[in-house]
């Protein structure tokens, strides 16, 4: 699926993509992030992982001009976030937030259809060309049988899907998603987390909170480690993770193997301490 | 989990059959109006009428009483329901009231003021409790604004019950003091559009136009609200401009409304409940099915207040709150509270 940017000034952007420079990020007095760059390398799928509280949530959504900076600035294709109208924002980058409610009886049509939103203008109604989007949205989020299923009854999975290709009908160059698992048993997370590989596969830029660190190492092609408002590490996962890094990150020692059906890295052996 | 692909659901339901009934349902609301009231005129001489007939007392009746009456009440009806939609939305709490913003108890406490200060006009009525309502909503609005916790709707509840028993025990205190101002409250209090007048309704008229502006401009952004904060920010909403522009159409609606005929029980409640069983969670389905109910429900309760005391007449404001309280006491044990 190609993302049509048609509609936007700047087709041709001097800096691709999202990044962030110099960022501070501060919950009321206290301050969460001091100063972070990060670029989100194009097309591919970059995970952020570290400890509860270390700031990869606040980071995201900092990312996603929902959280105001205390300093620096978010760069969208190279221009600041907040200077940018929040509906054309919304055309280059769509988010995935964890605080999302749908009102109970909500289908996943009706919830799909919020994805065409931002290119809907005061006038303009639903057209052909919005239902044909809606429908591969569908078809991607293999959700074309449930397309007049309430939300609330579907598996955690399924809404999590219905929750992403609303994102998909808001046909952005960039997806980023908070923690888009973290209530999924296994098999719906590994549901969830395919579809977000092929949408990377796809051409998307895609950012991702990932709390297991394990998953974030298979599923991600960048790793942007934090802890305690810093970036630690970053880079391919099997090139950054050691046992060193782990300890600094979560305060637990590990030996490292290698999935031998792909080189993922993989934990063994826990422990608080030797 | 019980199949649940072969039921009908709210939310698949079109609105295809629902609004040519609602709409059905207040024209008939609207002619019922016309022909049966307290007095003598009876539906038979009210039809003559219509047809260019009839003595020209009947005449004075349908056309210079039923019809100003009926477009009061329609308004009314119109304002209350559209309002309450909004609110039940804004707070994410099927069960808000217009009355919760404050509104409600602004007004009676400006009319209150107003008439123990020597107004009686009933003109004069209609312009101090829409400002009484407006101000009643401010001194909310500040109330949360203060902490600076406006984008909570729960706090913005709390707020206006809080101001609003403030409000009503103050008037409350204002009648003990002068007999006359405490009868000539009591009977706005109630809720009544018998002594309304159209130069009233062409008083709130532009302020519910503007209301009704706002409510096109805000019915898609509010919807994309109920996602929740951050997912309406992603599709490029601003929550907080969205709220403030809500909360200002639901205090120019019920200022309005509140100031033809008095602060109306139940009537912001129920009728956005039944809109909402009917079209499903999406609040600019509800809007839609809003426009016929609200109008019909209180034509309904008009007539009603008009013939079950023939010749004397009830006050409208018992009506809808003896129509209300049932409807409401059937949807609450019928079925599951749903979640908006």
């Amino acid at each position: 699926m190609s993302h049509s940017s048609a509609r936007t000034p700047d087709n041709v952007p001097d800096q691709p993509g999202l990044a962030a420079q110099a960022l501070s990020l501060a919950h009321g007095r206290y301050p969460v992030i001091k100063t972070l760059n990060l670029e989100l390398p194009q097309g591919k799928v970059t995970a952020i992982v570290g400890p509860n509280g270390c700031g990869k949530s606040t980071l995201l959504n900092g990312l996603a001009r929902v959280h105001v900076p205390a300093g620096g600035a978010v760069l969208l294709n190279g221009r600041d976030i907040h200077t940018l109208p929040s509906r054309e924002v919304a055309r280059q980058l769509a988010l995935l937030p964890q605080d999302n409610t749908a009102p109970e009886g909500l289908t996943v049509t009706d919830l799909i259809r919020f994805g065409r939103q931002p290119h809907q203008g005061f006038l303009r109604r639903w057209t052909e060309q919005d239902q044909a989007i809606l429908e591969q949205a569908l078809a991607a989020a293999d959700l074309a049988e449930l397309a007049d299923r309430p939300l609330d009854t579907l598996s955690g999975g399924q809404r999590q899907r219905a929750w992403i290709a609303m994102s998909i009908a808001q046909q952005t160059p960039l997806l980023l998603l908070d923690e888009p698992t973290s209530a999924l048993d296994l098999g719906h997370q590994i549901e969830v987390f395919e579809l977000i590989r092929q949408l990377a596969g796809q051409g998307k830029t895609v950012a991702m909170v990932v709390h297991d660190l394990v998953s974030a190492c298979r599923y991600a092609d960048h790793l942007v480690a934090m802890a305690d408002g810093e970036i630690l590490a970053r880079g391919a996962p099997s090139d950054i993770l050691d046992p060193d890094l782990i300890h600094r990150l979560y305060g637990v020692h590990c030996d490292i193997l290698q999935d031998p059906a792909d080189g993922t890295p993989v934990l063994v052996n826990l422990r608080k301490s030797f | 989990m019980t199949d649940y692909a072969c039921q009908r659901t709210p939310a698949s339901r079109a609105l295809v059959p629902p609004l040519p009934v609602a709409v059905f349902f207040v024209l008939a609301a609207a002619l019922a109006s016309l022909l049966w009231g307290a007095g003598p005129v009876g539906a038979v001489e009210a039809l003559q009428v219509m047809t260019g007939q009839g003595s020209e007392e009947a005449r004075f009746v349908v056309m210079e009483l039923r019809l100003p009456r009926l477009a009061t009440a329609m308004a009314t009806g119109l304002a209350l329901a559209i309002a309450g939609a909004l609110l039940q939305a804004l707070t994410r709490n099927p069960l808000a009231e217009p009355g919760l913003l404050g509104v409600s108890g602004g007004s009676a406490f400006a009319v209150t003021l107003a008439i123990l200060l020597g107004a009686s006009s009933a003109t004069m009525t209609t312009l101090v409790a829409q400002a009484g309502a407006l101000a009643g909503c401010a001194l909310v609005m500040l109330a949360t604004r203060s902490r600076g916790l406006a984008a909570d709707p729960v706090r913005l509840v709390l707020a206006g019950a809080t101001v609003t028993g403030l409000l009503l025990s103050l008037t409350s205190v204002m009648m003990l003091a002068d007999q006359r101002a405490a009868d000539e409250v009591r009977f706005w209090i109630t809720g009544s559009i018998a002594g309304t007048s159209l130069a009233d309704l062409v008083a709130v008229l532009p302020s519910m136009a503007v209301a009704g502006v706002l409510v096109v401009i805000v019915a898609s952004p509010l919807a994309a609200l109920s996602l929740g904060e951050r997912a309406a920010m992603g599709l490029g909403h601003r929550p907080g401009r969205i709220r403030a522009l809500v909360v200002v159409a639901v205090a120019l609606l019920v200022g309005g409304a509140t100031a033809l005929a008095g602060p109306l029980v139940f009537a912001g409640l129920v009728v956005p409940f039944i809109a909402r069983a009917l079209a499903g969670p999406d609040i600019r389905k509800t809007l839609w099915l809003c426009l016929p109910i609200g109008p019909g429900m209180i034509l309904v309760a008009d007539t009603l207040a008009r013939v079950i005391g023939a010749p004397a007449e009830l006050p409208l404001g018992v009506i809808t709150a003896m129509l209300g309280a049932p409807v409401l006491l059937i949807i609450v044990r019928s079925r599951r509270m749903p979640a908006l």
